[in-house]
C-alpha cells in the first residue's frame, strides 16, 4: 500500500505551502486525509493523544444510519408496490425504492460537500466533517417523490444560512438538516404535505392512498395500521422516519459509542410519553377530546418522525444543549413540545422538526441558566470568604 | 476519615514503560543547568558572569519584578555558558560541575522554634524560594504575599509518573522539615495530599494536615486538590509545594545546604535503564538516557500529558521527576477513522474498542490521530476534569479573552496541568492547556 502513500505525496506536491495551488490545499487535504490520517505529530500540550477524532465521530454516526437507509429503501418500494400489485417481491422493492432514494442522497452530497469545499477553500481552514452526518440526513428526512432540484436548493439555504453564515460548523445554532426541511417545508408545502406525497408517484396511480397516520388522524379518518406496523415502519413517511425498532437499534449503538447523547434520547422519549398521557387523561376530566388527544400515548412514540428526531437530530452536540443538566431538559421539552405540536396544531403534523428547531433556539439559554448556577456558588463562596475575613478582623 | 478526597471523573491512562522501583545513585555528570523559562512569567536578571566560580547555593539570576525570589547554582563548579534564544531571552544557564559539591554554608534552623521572618528569609536567600508557586495562575510565588494555605501532594497519578512514596522514603526527615518550614509561612494550614492506596510512608507527618486521595488522573494534581480542600476564590492566594521540594526546603534547615536533590524516574517504550536515579536538578538528558537512539523519540522532561520537549544535547526542567521516551508518532495511518479499527491505541473514546481492556498496558507514540477541528462533541471535557466548573465553557470564555466570564467561571481555580486529560482526550484536537495558559497569562495582566 505504500505507493498509494507515494503517489498521493506526490500528487500534493504542488499544493504545499509556498507553492502555486497552496490555496486548495484544503479540498486535497480533505481528499487525503479520508484515505489516510496523517502523519502530524503533537507540538504543543499533552504529547500523546486519543485516537478518536472528528471524523470518526461522524462516520460512527453514519455507521447508525446505515440500518435505517436500507430499510427505508425497501420499504419505499413496498409501500408504492403494494398498492399496484397484490404480491411484492423483496429485491422489487428494494430496488425501486433504492432508485428513488440514492439520487437523493448523491445530490445532498454533491452540493452540499461543494459549498462546504468551497467556503473551506475561501476561508482559508480545513473542512469539517459534519456534513458527513448533515449529508445523509437531509435525503432521510424529506418526503421520497421530492424534486431533485428543491432538494439541492434547501441543501444551499441549510449550509449557507444554517451554517456557514454562523461560522460554519461548530458554531451553527440550528441542525442544519432541519434547516434544509423546513426550508422545503415552508418554501414547497405541496411538494412537503399532504397525501400526496409519502408514497412513491402516488399522485400518478389512482386509488393509492399515501397519507401518514397523523394526517390521517388530523383529518379524522380511521387509521388502517395497528401498532405493530407502526413500531416496525411499514408505514408511509418521509424517506427514513418509519421504523420505530431500526431508530431504536440505532440509538442503542450511538448511546454504546457514547457518541449520542443518552440523556437527550431518555428525556425526550418521557417529555413525549408525557404530554401523550395528559392528552390521553383529558376524557376522565370531562374534556372530549378528539382522535389526536386520544391516540395512545405509546402510539405517540412510534409515529411519524419522534424516533427518528429524537435519536439523530435532538442529539446533534452542536445545536443541543451542552451542559448535562441542560440535556436533561432541552430534551424533555423536545417530546413534550413534539407531541404538543402535533395535537394542536394538525396543519404541521410533524411536530418534532418544529420542537426540535425551537429547542435549538432555546438550547443556549437553557445552558446560560445552568452555567449561571455555577457561577452564583463561586460568588456566593467568594463573600462568604470576604465575610469571615471581616469578621475574623473585628 | 472526613479529610479523604474520592475522585469519581478522569482517567488512568496505563502505559508501557513504568520505571523499575530501583534506586540508583546517578554519578556525577559533568554539566548541570537550570532554565529560567521553566518559572513562568520570571523575567531574569543574571548576578554572574560567564566563568565565574560558584558554589552549590550561590545566586545565579533573580526576578526581575519580585526580586527577593533568589535562583541559586545547585552544583558547585564554573558558569561555563548563558544560553541565549530569541531576543535574548535567557534559556538555559549551564554550570560545569566540579568534581564534588563545596556548599555556601546557610547554618542550621530549627524553623519551629525561630521567628518565622527568619524562616522566611532562609528560604528566600538560599535559593528555596524557586521551589514556591503560586495558585492561581500557576507560577512562581511572589513572598510579599501570605498563602491562605501551602498545599503539597505528595502523589502521582500521571501516567508513568515517578512514585512519591519511593523518592521521599529515605528523606523523610527533610520532608517533615520542610513541612515545618512552610507551616510557619502560612497563617493557615499546610495540607498534604497522600495516595489513598499508601503505603503508611507518610503517616507519621506533623504539623500538617493530611488527606488521602483516592482516584485515577488527576486525582494527584494539587490544583483538583486544592478545589475539594479549600477552593480559591478571586484575589486569594495558596501556594504549591513539590514534595520532593519540600524536603530540598527542609535540607536548608537541617544540614544549611542547598542540596537541590532531583530524583528522576527514566522511563516510557523507549528508555533502556528503566530505574530511579538520584541526581541533582539540571542533569544532562544525555548521560540520564545512555546510548539509546534518539532518531524518531520523543525526550519529554516530565511526564507525557504535560512535559516538556527536550532534545538530547539539553538539560532536564527544574520541577520534574521523570524523563520520559517514547516514539514519535509520523507515520500515516490508512483509514484511521475507521471506527472500532485500531485498537492498539488507547482511548478514552467507546468508537474504539480498547475500553474492553481496562488492565492492558499500551506503547503510544506522539500521533495527534487526527487533525483540529471545530469544537462539536460536548460532555467529553467534563468526564475528565473533576473539578465543579464548566471546562468547555471555561476554554471559550478564553479564547475570547473575555474576562468576567473567565473569573465567572473558575478561571482562578485551574492550571494548565488540570486540562492535560482534556488536551488527550477531545476528539477536536484543541490544545487546551495552551490556551488555559494564555487565559492565565491574561489575567496577570489584566487583574494581576
Amino acid at each position: 500500500m505504500e505507493w498509494i502513500r507515494q503517489k498521493l505525496d506526490k500528487f500534493k506536491e504542488p499544493f504545499a505551502k509556498g507553492k502555486k495551488l497552496e490555496k486548495y490545499s484544503p479540498a486535497i487535504n480533505a481528499l487525503d486525509t479520508f484515505l489516510y490520517t496523517p502523519n502530524h505529530t503533537t507540538q504543543k500540550g499533552a504529547h500523546i493523544r486519543d485516537a478518536v477524532d472528528l471524523k470518526r465521530v461522524m462516520i460512527t454516526v453514519v455507521i447508525a444510519l446505515i440500518p435505517v437507509l436500507l430499510f427505508s429503501m425497501w420499504n419505499t418500494g413496498y409501500q408504492y408496490l403494494k398498492q399496484v400489485q397484490p404480491e411484492v417481491d423483496f429485491w422489487d422493492a428494494f430496488g425501486h425504492g433504492a432508485l428513488e432514494i440514492l439520487p437523493m442522497i448523491v445530490v445532498s452530497y454533491a452540493v452540499g460537500l461543494g459549498i462546504e469545499f468551497a467556503f473551506a477553500i475561501f476561508r482559508g481552514h480545513e473542512v469539517n466533517e459534519g456534513y458527513l452526518v448533515t449529508g445523509l440526513l437531509i435525503p432521510m428526512i424529506m418526503p421520497v417523490g421530492l424534486p431533485l432540484w428543491m432538494l439541492a436548493i434547501s441543501v444551499v439555504f441549510a449550509v449557507i444560512i444554517g451554517k456557514e453564515a454562523f461560522g460554519g460548523t461548530g458554531m451553527n445554532i440550528l441542525n442544519p438538516a432541519l434547516t434544509a426541511r423546513a426550508f422545503a417545508f415552508f418554501a414547497y408545502p405541496t411538494y412537503m404535505s399532504g397525501n400526496q406525497v409519502w408514497v412513491m408517484n402516488a399522485a400518478e396511480v389512482d386509488g393509492v392512498s399515501g397519507e401518514t397516520i397523523l394526517g390521517t388522524l388530523a383529518a379524522g379518518q380511521p387509521i388502517e395500521y395497528d401498532s405493530m406496523d407502526m413500531f416496525m415502519g411499514l408505514i408511509p413517511g418521509s424517506v427514513s422516519e418509519t421504523s420505530a425498532v431500526l431508530c431504536l437499534l440505532g440509538a442503542l449503538f450511538l448511546i454504546f459509542t457514547k457518541v449520542g447523547s443518552w440523556r437527550i434520547m431518555l428525556s425526550a422519549v418521557v417529555g413525549a410519553a408525557a404530554m401523550g398521557l395528559i392528552f390521553n387523561a383529558l376524557p376522565m376530566m370531562g374534556v372530549e377530546g378528539n382522535a389526536l388527544t386520544n391516540f395512545p400515548w405509546y402510539n405517540h412514540l412510534i409515529v411519524g418522525g419522534l424516533a427518528f428526531g429524537i435519536v439523530y437530530m435532538a442529539t446533534d452536540p452542536v445545536s443541543a444543549s451542552q451542559t448535562l443538566k441542560g440535556k436533561w431538559i432541552y430534551g424533555f421539552l423536545i417530546g413534550f413540545f413534539s407531541v404538543m405540536i402535533r395535537v394542536f396544531n394538525p396543519a404541521y403534523p410533524e411536530g418534532v422538526m418544529l420542537a426540535i428547531l425551537l429547542m435549538n433556539v432555546f438550547a443556549p439559554t437553557i445552558d446560560h441558566y445552568v452555567i449561571q448556577a455555577n457561577v452564583k456558588r463561586r460568588l456566593k463562596r467568594k463573600n462568604e470568604g470576604i465575610n469571615a475575613q471581616i469578621n475574623t478582623a473585628v | 476519615m472526613s479529610n479523604d478526597i474520592r475522585i469519581n471523573k478522569g482517567m488512568t491512562l496505563r502505559l508501557k514503560g513504568e520505571a523499575e522501583k530501583v534506586l540508583v545513585d546517578a554519578p556525577r555528570f559533568k554539566t548541570y543547568a537550570v532554565k529560567p523559562p521553566d518559572f513562568h512569567a520570571v523575567i531574569p536578571k543574571m548576578v554572574v558572569k560567564e566563568g565565574a566560580k560558584i558554589q552549590a547555593g550561590d545566586e545565579l539570576f533573580f526576578s526581575k519584578y519580585t526580586g527577593e525570589v533568589r535562583f541559586t547554582s545547585p552544583v558547585s563548579g564554573t558558569l561555563k555558558e548563558i544560553k541565549r534564544g530569541e531576543k535574548r531571552r535567557i534559556l538555559e544557564v549551564v554550570i560545569e560541575a566540579d568534581a564534588s559539591d563545596s556548599y555556601r554554608e546557610f547554618g542550621t534552623m530549627d524553623p519551629l522554634s525561630t521567628d518565622a521572618d527568619a524562616v522566611k528569609a532562609r528560604i528566600l536567600e538560599s535559593g528555596g524560594g524557586a521551589f514556591l508557586n503560586q495558585r492561581p495562575y500557576d507560577i512562581p510565588a511572589d513572598p510579599k504575599d501570605t498563602p491562605k494555605a501551602i498545599f503539597v501532594s505528595a502523589l502521582n497519578t500521571a501516567p508513568l509518573s515517578a512514585d512519591v512514596e519511593f523518592i521521599l522514603k529515605d528523606r523523610l526527615d527533610a520532608f517533615q522539615a520542610g513541612l515545618n518550614a512552610l507551616s510557619r509561612l502560612t497563617p493557615g494550614k499546610v495540607h498534604v495530599s497522600v495516595a489513598g492506596k499508601s503505603d503508611g510512608t507518610f503517616n507519621g507527618l506533623q504539623n500538617v494536615e493530611i488527606h488521602k486521595v483516592f482516584g485515577p488522573h488527576p486525582a494527584a494534581n494539587v490544583g483538583v486538590q486544592i478545589h475539594n480542600i479549600d477552593p480559591i476564590n478571586a484575589g486569594e492566594r495558596v501556594w504549591t509545594v513539590k514534595p520532593e521540594d519540600v524536603a530540598n526546603i527542609g535540607d536548608l534547615f537541617l544540614t544549611g545546604r542547598f542540596t537541590a536533590v532531583r530524583t528522576v524516574a527514566v522511563c516510557g517504550s523507549e528508555a533502556k535503564d528503566r530505574k530511579y536515579y538520584r541526581t541533582i536538578i539540571g542533569a544532562p538528558v544525555a548521560e540520564l538516557i545512555g546510548d539509546v537512539s534518539t532518531k524518531d523519540v520523543r525526550i519529554i522532561s516530565g511526564d507525557v500529558l504535560t512535559g516538556t520537549r527536550v532534545n538530547r544535547d539539553q538539560y532536564l526542567g527544574f520541577f520534574p521527576n521523570e524523563l520520559t521516551l517514547i516514539p514519535e508518532g509520523n507515520q500515516y495511518r490508512m483509514f484511521g477513522w475507521l471506527p472500532f479499527t485500531y485498537n492498539n491505541i488507547p482511548s478514552n473514546s467507546r468508537t474504539s474498542l480498547t475500553w474492553m481492556f481496562p488492565k492492558k498496558k499500551y506503547e503510544v507514540n506522539t500521533n495527534l490521530h487526527g487533525e483540529e477541528r471545530a469544537l462539536v462533541v460536548t460532555g467529553e471535557m467534563e468526564e475528565v476534569l473533576p473539578m465543579d466548573l464548566f471546562p468547555m465553557q471555561l476554554l471559550k470564555a478564553c479564547m475570547g479573552a473575555d474576562i468576567e466570564k473567565m473569573e465567572n467561571l473558575g478561571i482562578y481555580e485551574v492550571a494548565p496541568e488540570d486540562f492535560a486529560l482534556i488536551d488527550y482526550v477531545n476528539t477536536s484536537k484543541i490544545e487546551a492547556q495552551e490556551i488555559i495558559r494564555l487565559g492565565l497569562d491574561l489575567m496577570i495582566t489584566e487583574v494581576g
